[in-house]
């Protein structure tokens, strides 16, 4: 457990520079990919394997597939922008400063948390907890989706179509 | 042996590392990019929190995280249909150039 820790650690933080720094848009998207896939085989190493292969369905092979297309029909004549130092002066300054104050609370927190039992996390069970406890979020949740997807469209629609 | 000290680490990192980008990007795509960073850095203390608790209530992280994942998915096909009308009316998506609202 130890060592794939640290690798799937070095590809989160990797790819997640990569998807801020890189300068290409479409570079970036896919450096997100690498990023959420990695994220996906943390949830799998801690015994959440429905919500790692979710994570892996709707992010890697949705939202960023999403971005890649979008970015396909946004391509901007003009050049890439240009690498603001100051603004990443700034933004990194903020990003830092933020980073510290979480760590050091992390790290002075007693470490009373121990993995217990391995808590059970099977498919059945989340199915039978969907429609039983989380019943009234799931449809809730059913009804923003829906409401999401005919707003995207309404959206994205050409203006003279709409009204 | 991993703790979830470690995990606390690493999901604060990667939230940093997107509001970095949130904050110094100028081009919109990448904004929602470090957005999404930010929201897998929660998703990942969800389930750490879960797994290294003491769950009183079995499955409550796991259900956070599947809740948390399909806001995300709304919330990411929502910003990219905004992007995509946003270009349609100013062919451009830097951000520095929307400032039609700027007194």
């Amino acid at each position: 457990m130890q060592i794939t820790f640290y690798i799937f650690g070095l590809l989160v933080i990797v790819g997640a520079a990569g998807a801020v720094s890189l300068r290409k848009p479409i570079h970036c998207a896919l450096s997100l990919a690498v990023s959420l896939a990695a994220v996906a085989g943390h949830f799998l190493l801690l015994g959440a394997e429905f919500a790692g292969f979710a994570q892996i369905l709707v992010y890697v092979g949705a939202v960023a597939i999403l971005m890649v297309f979008v970015i396909l029909l946004t391509r901007e004549n003009t050049p890439g922008e240009g690498l603001g130092v100051g603004r990443w002066m700034i933004g990194a300054g903020v990003a830092a400063g933020v980073f510290g104050v979480i760590a050091a609370c992390a790290l002075a927190s007693k470490a009373v948390w121990v993995a217990s039992a391995q808590p059970e996390a099977t498919a059945r069970g989340i199915g039978e907890q969907l429609m039983g406890a989380y019943v009234l979020p799931m449809e809730a949740l059913g009804l923003l989706l829906t409401v999401a997807g005919i707003g995207a469209v309404v959206v994205a629609m050409p203006d003279k179509k709409v009204l | 042996m991993i703790s979830i000290t470690h995990y606390l680490i690493l999901s604060s990192a990667l939230f940093c590392i997107g509001l970095a980008g949130v904050l110094s990007r100028r081009n919109a795509i990448v904004v929602l990019i470090g957005i999404e960073l930010m929201l897998n850095a929660g998703n990942l203390n969800f389930i750490a929190f879960w797994r290294f608790g003491a769950n009183p209530q079995p499955l409550a992280g796991v259900m956070f995280v599947i809740f948390s994942i399909a806001i995300a998915a709304a919330e990411a096909a929502v910003g990219l249909a905004l992007i995509v009308a946003m270009y349609r009316h100013y062919k451009t998506t830097d951000l520095d150039r929307l400032s039609s609202l700027k007194g």
